[in-house]
């Protein structure tokens, strides 16, 4: 440490009081410092964030096929259009019956699993890193992991006595909900486990001399104090839910008869699949957006009102 | 004895759950070697899976570069970008600072789909349609929320007199950037480059609508479309070593740097 102890500032006087010639030019150039270190993230999300959020509203509002392009504007037919399809009011279906099935199931098995290893020795060390292992794997991987894992021709789940894990709906439905659980419960499990550690043996420990039960601790200690790491799982895996599309893509490409089909999967086939329409493509996607913003403004909004 | 009776199903439930985690990998990796009907290795154990993979149209060895080109590349992107706007947004002010970081942040908040519509135009005009460069530079761009976010809470967690003596005259901002605070924040660095790593090896959706030439696919994408083949039969034994393949740098990655990863994690999820 002796070198750097040389290089301590001198007093604030020392150096440019304030009121004196000298300091007005030294902010400037701080600032102008400042303003080279941010240049690449400026110019980062400018080309590739606000560009492309102004071309996708202009591109909504025009006639804009994948192999023609721009052909003017068309305002508010690509909006009538995606409004009329026959799958948008399923697909808004399924999503938001995805998303509510999903989030509740991950963020119980998330809080057990992080209860149970909660404690810090070889055994939970083990434990954790088992949970946490397929947060490691790409969802696409997990997909195509999981695709192979259900085909009848190769599962090793025989002895499930399951007939078809993706050949109807339900079926369909829980046999993605299994893989994503599997995908992302170790990852809440962390996130948990940082809000549990923040909670004080103290509290614990009072709560026991009251007289509490486990449960009791649970429900009154462990849950209000954990309101906020909740909050933090719930938005991102109801954001997550929402946008799902790489598991339906790989694991049942929409199907069996379009039971399957989220929102995203529809943006993506009014784009390159099937109507090659990036127009209405790119008004569904503002639609998703408008619906996202709404739903995490709801979230935080119900998040405040709770704490106050 | 009482605390041994309550803690032995709970051991057990444990341990029951903890298996059942790490099946399905389990699962993978035996099945991809072992004979089965329909694969290309119907008898003996051995790596005939793998053979298929190696010699699916342009041949893993293609995609696993493709992979491996963009994957870098974003990382490099991801940290040289936030570190020098982590340590501007940490260290200095400046007009449109707090709008910068703002919109920075709201990345977050649109979805992929949204922003991969106008970007697959934008990269027609730009001449980096079907080019792994394009492609890493819009996964760099999905990285920076979270990658600028963590640098500047790595360089605001730094003390107060490293900042102050590293800032100093004499010591010019970028030489004191370089040589002392980059090693102070190598925790955050950690994280912000696994992160981008892992998102850049496994991002599916991006490189399918941004890259039509199946030549230069990355490898999910790789292996998702070799399922298509041939209509209605599906290798299962090429599909297994395929995610094989794709598990293992990442697990290994994990393993290895999952120290790392929790305490940075940990950290700024605290401050955050």
């Amino acid at each position: 440490m002796a070198p750097t102890s040389t290089l301590v500032a001198p007093p604030d006087g020392a150096q440019a009081p304030p009121g004196t010639p000298g300091s007005r030019p030294r902010n400037r150039m701080k600032a102008l410092a400042g303003w080279a270190y941010a240049a690449p993230t400026a110019l980062f999300v400018l080309i590739f964030f606000i560009v492309p959020i102004v071309l996708v509203g202009r591109m909504s509002v025009s006639d804009w096929g994948l192999f023609t392009g721009n052909e003017g504007i068309n305002a508010p037919e690509n909006f009538t259009d995606v409004l009329d399809d026959r799958l948008f009011w399923p697909a808004v279906w399924f999503t938001v019956k995805y998303t509510v099935v999903t989030t509740l199931i991950l963020l119980a098995l998330a809080l057990a699993l992080a209860m149970l290893v909660q404690e810090a020795n070889r055994w939970t060390g083990f434990l954790r890193t088992s949970f946490l292992v397929p947060s490691a794997l790409g969802l696409a991987s997990a997909s195509l992991l999981f695709y192979a894992l259900y085909s009848p021709q190769s599962t090793p789940l025989g002895f499930l006595g399951i007939d078809s894990f993706l050949g109807t709906p339900n079926a369909a439905l829980w046999s993605t909900v299994a893989l994503v659980v599997w995908r992302f419960a170790g990852f809440y499990m962390l996130l948990l486990l940082v809000g549990l550690q923040g909670i004080s043996g103290d509290v614990y420990e009072a709560a026991r001399l009251d007289g509490a039960g486990r449960w009791q601790t649970f429900r009154y200690v462990t849950l209000p104090l954990l309101k906020s790491s909740l909050a933090l799982c719930t938005i991102l895996c109801v954001t997550g839910s929402m946008l799902a599309f790489d598991q339906f893509y790989i694991l049942t490409k929409g199907g069996p008869d379009n039971s399957t089909i989220t929102i995203v999967q529809l943006v993506y086939n009014m784009a390159f699949f099937g109507q090659n329409n990036l127009g209405r493509a790119a008004a569904l996607s503002i639609l998703v957006l408008v619906a996202l913003l709404v739903v995490n403004a709801l979230q935080f909004r119900g998040l405040r009102d709770k704490e106050s | 004895m009482r605390a041994l009776l309550i803690r032995t199903p709970q051991h057990v439930l444990a341990g029951g759950l903890a298996l059942i985690f790490l099946f399905p990998l389990a699962w993978a990796a035996v099945a991809s070697v072992s004979p089965q009907g329909g694969t290309a290795q119907t008898d003996g154990w051995g790596f005939g899976n793998y053979v298929t993979l190696a010699n699916y149209q342009a041949g893993v060895g293609q995609y696993l570069v493709n992979s491996t080109v963009v994957s870098v590349l974003t990382v490099l992107f991801t940290l040289a970008v936030s570190v020098l706007g982590g340590y501007a947004f940490a260290m200095f002010s400046f007009p449109g600072r707090n709008v910068l970081f703002l919109v920075t942040l709201a990345i977050l908040m649109v979805p992929y789909a949204t922003l991969l519509i106008p970007l697959y135009v934008l990269l027609n005009q730009l001449g980096l349609q079907n080019s792994l460069v394009g492609l890493a530079l819009v996964l760099t761009m999905f990285q920076l929320p979270f990658a600028v976010f963590m640098m500047r809470i790595s360089f605001e967690a730094i003390p107060n007199e490293l900042r102050e003596a590293a800032l100093i005259d004499g010591c010019g901002s970028f030489r004191a950037l370089l040589h002392i605070l980059v090693p102070a924040v190598k925790p955050g660095l950690i994280t912000v480059g696994l992160f981008a790593f892992l998102a850049a090896w496994n991002d599916f959706i991006t490189p399918l609508v941004l890259i039509s030439d199946s030549d230069r696919a990355p490898l999910p994408l790789a292996v998702a479309n070799m399922r298509q083949q041939v209509m209605g039969i599906v290798d299962f034994g090429a599909t297994q070593a395929g995610v094989v393949v794709l598990a293992v740098p990442c697990v290994v990655l994990f393993l290895a740097l999952q120290r790392h990863y929790v305490r940075g994690f940990m950290s700024g999820a605290l401050k955050g």
